[in-house]
């Protein structure tokens, strides 16, 4: 018989989800007939697919995932970043220095150095290797000012918002500019300290309360107070 | 471990035991999920007198890289007493008992994470007993299951664990330190409820197959109140205003 569930509900590993023929989507899996969930997290059926919305876990690069990422070191002819993920980021010295070219590590040190921190895209991610990253596009690159921040990862979609709309909500009130990272990673930067601090408490608010309801509205609450 | 105490009465004759238990009654066990903050993941449980604490790390780079596999994540295990959890100081390095311990919840673990999506890492599970009282492997093992679950790992279930075994010709539930030293036989069981399939079984002691099998049920039954305190644990940590999104 068919169990159609529209609604959201908290699961933990091995709580039994549905026995409808879906496809299954992230973080559930299939023991006979029966969905069961992988993961702490809340299920999400649809028409035709099910899934469960994580709410703790590594991050698992994923290709065109924007990511923020520092340099570690170098080798070859390579920048390996660390991008809070249990893998490494690849950053060809070619991304940088064009096609063909081989550039030495002193040139490469000079672009980027250990400790740098950069917004970059995943540009591969396979099973046999660490993921390759690039900088290549316009909006990439090194990010020279800001605040780094970091949170749960599996919090991002919910400080993004549909649409934006709550990332956007954070910089309309407090004037800063948000830079999000897939894997957990923020830059926060803003000219008056009172924007910084309150961005910065809006986003810790999100990482501790993503799973309950009406956090828009507590954020904007907070966001509209003089204090913070 | 510990010292052995002359004439304790196992079972009287009102069927209870040494600490006031019934047959069929576990000791109190609190779990609470996530109190370390440098780990991916923890637990600390208290089991009647067994203190644990779990911390989960990964999944992470593997060191030495030749223990890695290239198609799916490895799960370590590393089980350890404290100095001061027994009543005799034992000596910090790894006793073959320890390292027996390590390996059979590695095993008990196994069939139920699921580390396929990250080859090449390892997830390292770590189990302290902070005080033993009987029964550690089984406490550590739920423990290490609520900390696996903390961490985002991915598991077909959660594995809950209890002993049961025989003392004074009786089947009991949840052997503790001194049943253990002076009963017939204990039976540490790990097992995967919504699965239904057991991932730990020892044996040590005397049964008949009949009492082997009704000590194996035994046992279950105690796993599976286990099994709602582990995942209340969880809940407690994650949903604990009662709100859905």
């Amino acid at each position: 018989m068919k169990k159609f569930e529209s609604k959201k509900r908290h699961v933990l590993p091995g709580d039994f989800i549905t026995t409808a023929p879906l496809r299954l989507q992230g973080n559930v899996v299939l023991e006979g007939k029966r969905v069961i969930a992988t993961s702490i997290g809340l299920s999400d059926v649809s028409a035709d697919s099910v899934r469960v919305i994580p709410l703790t876990g590594v991050y698992l690069p994923k290709i065109d995932d924007l990511v923020i990422g520092t340099i570690q070191y170098i080798f070859g002819n390579s920048w390996f970043a660390d991008i809070n993920s249990c893998y490494q980021g690849m950053l060809l010295g070619q991304d940088v220095f064009g096609r063909g070219s081989y550039p030495t590590t002193s040139e490469m040190k000079e672009r980027l150095d250990n400790g740098d921190i950069i917004y970059a895209k995943i540009a591969n991610s396979d099973r046999q290797r660490e993921p390759l990253i690039s900088i290549a596009d316009q909006s990439l690159g090194k990010i020279d000012s800001g605040e780094l921040v970091k949170i749960s990862p599996t919090k991002i979609p919910r400080l993004i918002g549909k649409h934006g709309s709550m990332i956007q909500s954070i910089e309309a009130s407090t004037n800063a500019t948000i830079t999000v990272g897939q894997n957990g990673l923020i830059v926060v930067s803003c000219d008056e300290t009172n924007g910084l601090l309150k961005a910065l408490a809006a986003i810790r608010m999100v990482d501790e309360q993503a799973h309950l309801v009406n956090l828009t509205d507590k954020v904007k609450k907070m966001l509209e107070s003089n204090g913070v | 471990m510990g010292g052995r105490e002359a004439n304790v009465v196992l079972l009287d004759e009102n069927g209870i035991r040494s600490d006031g238990r019934k047959v069929n009654e576990t000791r109190k066990v609190t779990i609470k999920a996530g109190v370390l903050k440098n780990a991916s993941g923890s637990a600390y449980i208290e089991f009647g007198g067994n203190k644990i604490l779990a911390g989960v790390f990964g999944p992470r780079d593997v060191h030495p890289k030749h223990m890695s596999n290239p198609d799916t994540g490895i799960l370590r295990v590393r089980y350890h007493m404290e100095p001061f959890s027994v009543g005799e100081r034992k000596k910090p390095a790894p006793s073959r008992r320890e390292i027996e311990i390590s390996k059979v919840i590695k095993e008990a673990l196994e069939p139920a994470v699921m580390l396929e999506k990250f080859p090449r890492t390892a997830v390292d599970v770590y189990l302290e007993i902070l005080q033993a009282d009987g029964g550690t492997r089984c406490a550590a093992l739920d423990a290490a299951s609520v900390a696996l679950a903390d961490a985002g790992i991915p598991m077909r279930d959660l594995v809950c664990a209890c002993a049961s075994g025989k003392a004074a010709d009786t089947l009991i539930l949840d052997v503790n330190n001194e049943e253990d030293q002076a009963g017939q036989a204990d039976m540490p069981i790990g097992y995967m409820p919504n699965l239904g399939k057991i991932t730990l079984l020892q044996l040590d002691g005397v049964l008949t197959a009949d009492e082997y099998k009704k000590c194996i049920e035994l046992g279950l039954e105690g796993c599976k109140q286990v099994y709602e305190i582990q995942k209340n644990a969880l809940r407690e940590k994650y949903f604990s205003s009662g709100d859905k999104d």
